[in-house]
């Protein structure tokens, strides 16, 4: 009966192709739809957690308190002996100190007057350890205008429009004009290095990137760092690990009554990273849920259609003695074959084009100019375990959905009436 | 031709709600039928041709009255059981062939057998048989739309013929066919009829179905008007 039922789908196109179609187009869009997504809020969770949060962050309890302000007077102290502590206690993730700060690039002329100032926001990285993976982390070799990366002490990068825009070259010299962790005045002399371009309006509009024990020299912060970041050693932000991590490490540090403790705390907790987070979770059950519902939708109509062009087969199958569960039943069995082939086709082609987009990518960078938000120029698609069935089991349901709605009628049809019908 | 019933059927009502009231299609119907009978229902439309078919056809179930089909009450068979007799004793012949068109004469053919579960080689022992009862071994791979008027019909009837029915029922059987089409079907059923003993039982007003058969039951608004045996021989 199935190489019987196999056949008729084969030879009859109405039968097969069009539900075929509909069923793969729908698993291919839903599984390039859900490897762009994957992808899309995967790389912006993962730039901001690069750039700015972490997959964790220790700070003073204070500084949290205040983290929009970067408040580098309640940065934690002691960070080498915590550097050394942390890696025992945590080996799943790898640490790194980052200063942010704010202040006023002052460039002189061949006088030593002000020529140009602009305001900077900028980032203590450790620039100049070997192999330092700070570095790769955030991308600086890729993202290298002009000059080279400094190999020197004092030495600085920029953004390329703001290097532009103080008509600084590498080479130039630049002072930071700021203040120390203990609020004093403070100027310090750099030599630009290179310029950088991260293709983020956020970023390239006034950063500036300096090694973190010049920084400490600058800001007075021996031994002292505003954040620690913290990063999953799998490169990708997982929430169950993440948070397993930032529960041991509150239960061992953080003293609710001493503003000066040590807090950790977890990706969504940081920059309103949380929705992002949710919404990358939710964005699975919403997208096959709509597929189900959209696919139901079309099968359904499909197979009514299909019902009423094979009315006379069914009747006649009725009259010779196949029962209406068996009709129902192998109407069920042609679709699962139309919904199993479906989308298998689909989910093939949708991770071609998945795979595709997770190569290449694609450049949103022109509609990210004015954007404000810490979010990559180039996005990619993410080819993820769920990526393989997230279209597949729906095209198989919501074929069998359709179909089972569509067959319903095969209940309703009187066998008393077949005579006149098949006369019809 | 031995006298063993298959079909009995006492005081036969059937009725269908119409408006406020009801219609009554066959109004106290008495009838038997013999195993390897050749008979036609003659009447005109509305008579209750098509509506004593369905009830013998186990399609219908009886208002009043009582149909035994093959030993079987039509009035108490479940919907499985009248599908299980239909689909192992009852045969079936409509006037459009109805044939599946997607697959080949073949496959038509073979389709009851499928439901049966009859094993391959034995069901392709069948089909083979059936087409050649009917003239068709060369129409094994056509599909219906490839074949004539008076072929499809005779896909149809070694379609109703194949798993060797007690009862086979034609609704108008030769009313899409030519004269000579016609003659060719009838002389196929008769053949069966005798070499098989398959009881045939054709609903129609079609004069040249009634020149063949040996067995004519008159209805009229629902009643046996007359029914009349002719001796062939």
């Amino acid at each position: 009966m199935i190489k019987f039922l196999f056949s008729g789908l084969i030879r009859d196109k109405h039968r097969s192709l069009i539900p075929f179609l509909v069923t793969a187009t729908g698993v291919m869009l839903t599984v390039v739809f859900h490897a762009w997504m994957t992808g899309v809020l995967g790389n912006s969770i993962e730039f901001n957690a690069r750039f700015s949060t972490g997959h964790v962050k220790i700070m003073t309890r204070a500084y949290a308190e205040n983290m929009s302000q970067t408040p580098n007077d309640l940065a934690i102290l002691g960070t080498d002996t915590l550097m050394n502590v942390l890696p025992q206690l945590f080996p799943e993730m790898l640490f790194a100190e980052r200063i942010y700060f704010g202040g006023i690039v002052d460039i002189p002329d061949k006088n030593g007057e002000t020529r140009a100032q602009g305001p900077a926001m900028g980032i203590g990285i450790d620039l100049l350890s070997e192999n330092s993976p700070e570095i790769e982390r955030l991308n600086l070799a890729s993202s290298l205008k002009n000059g080279q990366l400094p190999v020197n002490k004092n030495e600085v990068l920029l953004s390329n429009k703001f290097a532009e825009k103080l008509e600084l070259s590498p080479g130039d010299t630049l002072t930071l004009v700021s203040t120390t962790m203990y609020g004093e005045f403070t100027l310090h002399n750099f030599t630009l290095a290179g310029t950088v371009e991260f293709g983020n309006t956020a970023l390239d509009r006034g950063t500036v990137i300096a090694d973190l024990r010049d920084l400490r020299e600058a800001l007075n912060m021996d031994a002292a760092a505003g954040e620690i970041l913290g990063f999953l050693k799998t490169g990708t932000y997982d929430v169950v690990q993440t948070t397993a991590v930032t529960n041991r490490f509150n239960a061992r540090f953080l003293v609710e009554e001493d503003e000066f403790s040590l807090v950790m705390k977890n990706l969504p907790e940081l920059n309103n990273m949380g929705f992002l987070v949710e919404y990358s979770d939710k964005i699975k059950g919403i997208l096959v849920a709509v597929f189900i519902f959209a696919m139901s939708l079309i099968l359904w109509n499909a197979g009514l259609l299909g019902g009423l062009r094979r009315y006379g087969e069914f009747g006649m199958r009725l009259a010779i003695g196949e029962e209406k569960s068996h009709v129902y039943l192998t109407m069920i069995i042609e679709s699962s074959i139309i919904g199993f082939f479906g989308s298998l086709a689909g989910t093939a082609t949708g991770l071609a084009i998945a795979l595709y987009l997770q190569n290449q990518g694609l450049d949103l960078g022109f509609m990210m100019k004015n954007a404000s938000i810490m979010m990559p120029s180039v996005f990619r698609a993410q080819i993820t375990p769920a990526t393989w069935y997230i279209g597949f089991i729906p095209g198989v349901i919501s074929a069998q959905i359709g179909t089972m709605l569509a067959g319903m009628g095969i209940y309703k049809r009187q066998t008393s009436q077949l005579f006149k019908e098949l006369e019809a | 031709m031995n006298n063993e019933p298959v079909i009995r059927i006492k005081d036969l009502k059937k009725h269908f709600p119409s408006g406020s009231g009801r219609f009554t299609a066959l109004n106290g119907i008495d009838l038997l039928f013999s195993k390897g009978e050749f008979t036609g229902i003659i009447g005109p439309s509305g008579s209750g041709k098509t509506t004593l078919l369905n009830i013998i056809g186990t399609l219908d179930t009886p208002s009043e009255g009582e149909a035994l089909i093959l030993g079987r009450s039509a009035g108490s068979l479940s919907a499985k059981e009248s599908a299980a007799l239909r689909k192992s004793q009852l045969g079936f012949i409509f006037q459009t062939y109805n044939l599946f068109p997607v697959y080949t004469v073949f496959e038509n053919v073979e389709f009851p057998l499928l439901l049966q579960g009859v094993e391959s080689s034995q069901r392709r022992k069948m089909v083979l048989d059936a087409l050649e009862w009917v003239g068709l071994t060369d129409k094994i791979r056509s599909r219906p739309a490839q074949l004539s008027g008076g072929e499809s019909q005779r896909v149809a009837i070694a379609r109703a013929m194949v798993k060797r029915p007690a009862i086979v029922l034609a609704d108008e059987p030769t009313a899409n066919l030519d004269a000579k089409n016609s003659h060719n079907i009838l002389q196929t059923m008769e053949k069966l009829n005798r070499e098989l003993r398959t009881t045939f039982i054709f609903a129609t007003h079609d004069e040249k179905v009634i020149g063949y058969v040996r067995r004519k039951i008159f209805l009229f608004d629902g009643k046996v008007a007359g029914d009349e045996i002719i001796n062939k021989n």
